[in-house]
């Protein structure tokens, strides 16, 4: 166990938590646009940035990113410190500048009480903010089909060469996590396209409506052993399949019981 | 054949000095990148044919040396007759024969070959005698210009791998670490980091693998003493990272280097083979039953591919990109094995360290920055060049003694250290020593060693403002403070240079640079506001003017300044087809006239006027 204190407060983590999880456990809310649960932290957006200090270094202290920064027996961690708050807002200030039509932006600025921006607003600044979860997440799902391109300002996210991505599911999973709903994707009765590529879709036996890409649904049967008819039914007709079976078990046993 | 023994190493390193001092003259022609460009190659091939031609008797073609850069490459292609150290500059092909007649049949000086000092335009024949080398010390670069840049023979003559014999026969690990220790050196590749602490915390980690690495990705712009050390003296490099495998528990080390350098790569792979081929790399070196192996690794082309993390990122084949990390590379570095990871030229020290023990290199230089440091000096200075002096040496000692002064005598401005995220000093500034220490308390810092010298017509907002453009693009982009932070932050100093600074803006920009500071993920970032900070510090009033009256003190900003024709015009009409415009008119022997609404300020008018008849306001 490993102890130490969040504004003043003791806490206790497992040794290997990192600090953010722990501040978000206790119920301390820290903004963050790049982390999440399922993979690894980058601290590409700065705004969990705490500031740390130990008894010992006589009050000198420095800023972290929490969602990286291993628990420590004996920390300090203050996370709303007039610092702190001073750096999130030059962040949320340069988001502003960069990405004005943002609502998530808009919604984390107006929290902060950032009304406009102190900065030149760039002229082509689209939604996407680099968190890379995107990026993160396909990597994790076993595709990494995008990446980032090029550096500095002018990096974005894209597949390689900005074709259409050879490794792509269209499993969607880039953008039901892009905070800022940034990546689009359009369906059709039978097909999706994201990312310049168009995938079959299947269509549930049942009920007609479509479930997930054939290329997905291939993807997971060969990773997870499931057979693909399974993924002719949509999560509301298994529902209900569920609940027709469970009805008829439930039915039988009053039967063998009767 | 293997060299089995420390012995044995000896024995060839007197043998091998003994062929070499056999030839009664040497020619070291230098095969720098400098004397390259400028037909070295050419020179040392006509060298060859001359001499089979003229049959000399007591000289061999052998007797001809292909060294590494001399340093003095703005004098180039250079020719050194050895032992006597006579000095040959801005040799060229025609020369030859003549070199060859005189100064090898004869031992006859070639006068008009010599140095000329500009102090008292007196010939100098010998270059230890030269200001530019008079006052150098030479540890990292002590083989360059002296020994063939890829001959292993020439390597062992000059005493290299003794310092390996030595580790490897009469100390074990943890006394290496305490001899680096002692000798106080700390990193060349910019942070300063106590290379032997480093060594010992990494010596210390539970780990079956270790990795031993070196940095030459050189991404400074201008800088090339680590490509001068590869190219020039690749065995020392390599001889340092041996002891360093050694010290630490490492079977495996990788040079890292940038993707510019071709030869480089060139040149330290002939060594890795070399060594490999002698038993001084691979299994079993010098029979001592120690073994280290060297695989070059190439740089990915980006500036902030010499940042740790992404140095081993890269060399483990992913995207060149920082890693935020709370645990240092020491610790968990390339494949998230325990690594230590130096630069070219601390690696290139450690050879001397060892065989002339640490203490001897802890009395050279301040206490808390022991030793020698390399810089590339350039920028608007008499003597330009790689430099090697103690440090300690002062800014002013480096830049009149060793650089002779300002260009054309014009006033000093400011000397810019430490890289593009390094900082200006002023005059001021100029008797500072220069150590890490010192320079980080100035506001600028040692960096690799780049050093600029500015004159007077040098507008620090305009360098401010390239340095920044500079790191903009060199961002990797991946955190929020560096990569829109450092864009506004140049943003701004564009503005201030055309003219549409605000009073506002420097207040914004000092704020902004303190969150870039505190905020950004690595060192790129953390040091990107310097140009700002350091030329903020010492040349307010020259912001103030580009913001307040709108003027270029130095006269640089094109967006304020106007070129004004005086009467000391002699209508020559010369700056009438110059002028891309069509701004400029007027009738021969008449002053001419200069409509500012149709200038677009190119100085072109400026350049070609004979008579100063042209003024910058
Ligand atoms: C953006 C950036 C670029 C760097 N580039 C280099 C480089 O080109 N060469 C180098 O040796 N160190 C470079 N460094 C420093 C390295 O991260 C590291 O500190 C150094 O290689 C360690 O070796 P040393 O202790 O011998 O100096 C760079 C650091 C940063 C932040
Ligand atoms: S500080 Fe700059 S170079 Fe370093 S990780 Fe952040 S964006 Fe990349
Ligand atoms: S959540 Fe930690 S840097 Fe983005």
């Amino acid at each position: 166990m490993i102890k130490f204190t969040i504004n003043g407060k003791l806490v206790q983590a497992d040794q290997g938590d990192m600090l953010l999880t722990v501040i978000r456990r206790e119920g301390i809310d820290v903004p963050s646009q790049c982390h999440h649960q399922a993979v690894e932290p980058s601290g590409a957006c700065r705004l969990c940035m705490v500031e740390i200090t130990r008894q010992e270094w006589d009050g000198w202290s420095k800023f972290v990113t929490s969602c990286l920064y291993p628990v420590e027996d004996g920390l300090m961690v203050t996370t709303h410190s007039a610092k702190v708050i001073q750096l999130r807002k030059t962040i949320i200030d340069l988001y502003l500048a960069r990405h004005p039509n943002s609502t998530e932006i808009m919604r984390l600025a107006s929290e902060y009480g950032v009304t406009r921006t102190t900065y030149e607003t760039v002229a082509d600044g689209d939604d996407c903010i680099m968190c890379g979860l995107c990026t993160r997440i396909c990597a994790h799902m076993g595709f990494s089909a995008i990446s980032t391109v090029g550096r500095g300002h002018d990096k974005e996210i894209a597949p390689p060469l900005k074709e259409a991505p050879t490794d792509c599911t269209g499993c969607l999973s880039c953008a039901n996590n892009c905070p800022t709903n940034f990546i689009e994707f359009t369906r059709d009765s039978n097909s999706l396209t994201i990312w310049g590529r168009t995938f079959e879709t299947l269509a549930c036996s049942q009920c007609g409506k479509t479930t997930i890409t054939r290329d997905f649904a291939e993807h997971l049967s060969k990773t997870r052993d499931i057979p693909i008819a399974y993924f002719e039914v949509c999560d509301d007709c298994h529902r209900k399949e569920t609940a027709k079976t469970m009805g008829r078990v439930v039915n039988w046993t009053r039967e063998v019981q009767a | 054949m293997r060299i089995e023994s420390v012995e044995q190493l000896r024995k060839l390193e007197k043998k091998y000095r003994g062929e070499t001092e056999s030839h009664p003259v040497r020619v070291h022609i230098c095969y720098g990148p400098g004397c390259l460009a400028n037909g070295a190659q050419e020179i040392g091939d006509r060298f060859r044919k001359v001499i089979k031609e003229k049959k000399l008797k007591n000289f061999k073609v052998e007797a001809i040396k292909e060294t590494g850069c001399h340093g003095f490459c703005e004098r180039g292609p250079l020719v050194v007759l050895e032992p006597e150290g006579t000095f040959y500059t801005k040799v060229k092909v025609k020369d030859v024969e003549a070199i060859v007649e005189k100064s090898l049949g004869k031992s006859e000086i070639i006068e008009s070959l010599l140095y000329t000092n500009p102090a008292d335009d007196k010939k100098i024949q010998r270059y230890k005698d030269i200001p530019f080398y008079a006052h150098q010390k030479r540890i990292a670069l002590r083989n360059l210009g002296q020994i063939d840049q890829t001959s292993l023979h020439d390597y062992i003559a000059a005493g290299g791998y003794q310092g390996l014999a030595k580790a490897l026969t009469a100390m074990n690990p943890n006394k290496v670490i305490k001899e680096v220790e002692l000798s106080g050196i700390r990193g060349r590749g910019g942070g300063g980091f106590a290379t032997g602490r480093k060594w010992a915390t990494c010596a210390k980690i539970e780990s079956d693998v270790r990795y031993v690495v070196c940095n030459g990705d050189e991404g400074d712009p201008g800088a090339f003493m680590d490509r001068a050390i590869m190219e020039g003296d690749p065995h020392t490099v390599l001889e340092g990272m041996i002891i360093c495998a050694y010290a630490v528990g490492s079977t495996q080390g990788y040079v890292y280097v940038r993707d510019e350098y071709p030869l480089a790569v060139v040149h330290l792979q002939k060594a890795i083979e070399d060594a490999e081929a002698v038993g001084l790399i691979g299994e079993n070196i010098l029979g001592t039953g120690f073994s280290f192996h060297i695989a070059i690794s190439r740089g990915a082309g980006a500036f902030v591919c010499g940042e740790s993390s992404a140095l081993m990122r890269s060399v483990a084949g992913e995207v060149g990109e920082p890693r935020a990390k709370y645990i240092r590379s020491v610790v968990k570095g390339l494949k998230d094995k325990p690594t230590v990871l130096n630069n070219v030229e601390t690696f290139a020290c450690i050879p001397v360290i060892l065989s002339e023990g640490g203490k001897a290199f802890s009395k050279i230089g301040t206490p808390k920055s022991t030793g020698t440091k390399a810089f590339s000096l350039v920028g608007k200075i008499e003597n330009t060049g790689l430099i090697e002096v103690p440090m300690g040496t002062t800014l002013r000692e480096i830049i009149y003694n060793i650089g002779g002064g300002i260009k054309d005598g014009k006033p000093f401005k400011a000397v810019q250290t430490g890289g593009p995220s390094g900082g200006c000093l002023p005059e001021s500034k100029l008797d500072l020593p220069v150590d890490f220490d010192t320079l980080t308390e100035a506001g600028s810092m040692m960096g690799s060693g780049g050093m600029i010298v500015m004159d007077d017509a040098t507008c620090v907002v305009d360098v401010a403002r390239y340095f920044l453009s500079f790191l903009v693009e060199e961002s990797c982009g991946k955190c929020v403070p560096c990569r829109e932070g450092l864009y506004q932050l140049h943003q701004s100093a564009v503005r201030i240079c055309e003219g549409k600074g605000t009073d506002d803006d420097l207040e914004i920009m000092q704020h902004l640079s303190d969150m870039i500071v505190i905020g950004s993920l690595c060192g790129l970032g953390t040091s990107g506001p310097n140009p700002f900070l350091s030329t903020i510090r010492y040349f307010r009033d020259e912001y103030e003017a580009h913001i307040k009256e709108k003027k270029c003190p130095a006269g640089v900003c094109t967006a304020l300044i106007t070129y004004i024709i005086t009467d000391r015009c002699t209508g020559c009409l010369a700056c009438i087809p110059a002028c891309a415009t069509d701004a400029i008119t007027g009738k021969k022997g008449q002053v001419h006239q200069l409509a500012q609404d149709k200038c677009d300020r190119c100085g072109a008018c400026y350049a070609v006027c004979k008579y100063d008849a042209i003024e910058i306001h």
